[in-house]
């Protein structure tokens, strides 16, 4: 079931995939580029875009790696009781609420030390950041238990698929839930 | 073991790795803030920003998840000797995909821009950029994700909780510092032209 190490067998079973998600990425930066204007004018939000993209995508690939290993060494069982789906699911919930707040405080800082702008209140860049932590936590559980049960189905190895999908997949989500939090709260 | 003991440990696992990849993407942030000057001069470089930051983490973070199981597996050993075949053809792989990605997805972001009618550099530049930020990053990111598994094996940590947050962090700020580089210099030689 693993793939075979060798350049032509992983290329094989991943240039497809990279390939397919490379059109996905490019959509999310066509999203990107729609919001230049709303960007510009709150550098602190813009600051907010790479890290809220990238944690979304680090708390999917870590539940993820975690439930390929599982996976793997074959204690995964899809079932809704199954204790080790349920507490990766809360522990990723709990360590979205943990981080959140924090990033948006931190992309305030700097923003404040780098430009000195302070177009947008703290309260308000911490509020953005934890509602879309909240929604991207919920939404990356959703997205990794799916993507690796499909993994499971169709006999692919999760290491080559799931972490990429998840990850891809949390950075458009965190692009379009982002800005989606910031037009209800800015 | 019950659903709070999987979540508090799968939690106290990951949180150290969040803590620093939540520093190495406010870096990010603020060097991607400080590289306005770039994207105005090559139109259509923001909208590939996030594809070949993912294609970093993907190619990368699959890299680390495979080394990461193989480890649990017992199949590799956690020392770099340069002789193991495996180890090589899956860092050679990774770099192939990784600039292959790239190349595609400067191509395919020139025919959609200029689709939409919107502004775009010339593809020579956009394609050069991306090969050139492709291969630096990819050669640093083999580095940074082989030394940080094996080590992080050794010390009797979990590769699977740490190769995640190392390659989106690493991924995110060598990724957005190599593309600067990479656009500094092919706009310097397309200048010499």
């Amino acid at each position: 079931m693993p793939t075979e190490w060798t350049v032509r067998a992983i290329t094989r079973a991943m240039l497809p995939v990279l390939l397919v998600l490379t059109l996905v990425e490019l959509g999310s930066g066509l999203v990107l580029g729609s919001f230049e204007a709303q960007l510009l004018r709150y550098p602190s939000l813009l600051v907010l875009v790479p890290v809220t993209i990238g944690t979304a995508g680090n708390l999917g690939s870590v539940l993820a790696a975690r439930l390929s290993t599982s996976f793997h060494l074959g204690t995964l069982s899809f079932s809704p009781r199954d204790d080790e789906l349920a507490g990766n699911a809360v522990a990723t919930v709990a360590l979205a609420v943990t981080v959140f707040p924090v990033i948006g405080a931190g992309a305030w800082v700097a923003t404040l030390l780098v430009s000195g702008d302070t177009s947008l209140a703290l309260q308000k860049v911490v509020l953005i950041a934890l509602s879309s932590g909240i929604s991207l936590a919920v939404l990356a559980v959703a997205v990794t238990f799916s993507a690796t049960y499909v993994a499971y189905r169709f006999g692919l190895d999760p290491d080559d698929v799931v972490i990429p999908v998840v990850t891809n997949v949390c950075d458009v989500l965190g692009v379009v839930v982002l800005f989606g939090v910031a037009q209800v709260l800015v | 073991m019950t659903v709070r003991d999987v979540a508090v440990e799968a939690y106290k696992e990951a949180l150290p790795a969040l803590a620093a990849s939540l520093v190495g993407g406010l870096i990010a942030g603020v060097v991607l803030g400080g590289m306005r000057a770039e994207l105005r001069a090559v139109p259509g470089l923001l909208v590939l920003v996030p594809a070949l930051l993912a294609t970093r983490g993907n190619v990368y973070g699959s890299l680390g998840a495979r080394i990461a199981t193989a480890l649990h597996q017992g199949l590799i050993e956690p020392r770099v000797t340069g002789g193991d075949e495996r180890l090589r053809a899956a860092a050679t792989a990774a770099l192939a995909n990784g600039v292959l990605t790239s190349t595609f997805a400067a191509v395919v972001a020139f025919f959609l821009l200029t689709f939409l009618g919107s502004r775009v550099a010339p593809l020579p530049i956009l394609v050069g950029v991306a090969i050139v930020a492709g291969l630096l990053s990819g050669i640093v990111l083999t580095v940074v994700v082989v030394s940080v598994v094996f080590a992080g094996y050794r010390r009797g940590r979990n590769p699977d909780t740490i190769v995640g947050p190392v390659v989106t962090t690493t991924g995110d700020v060598f990724g957005i510092l190599f593309l600067l580089i990479a656009v500094r210099t092919v706009l310097a030689v397309a200048g010499v032209f």
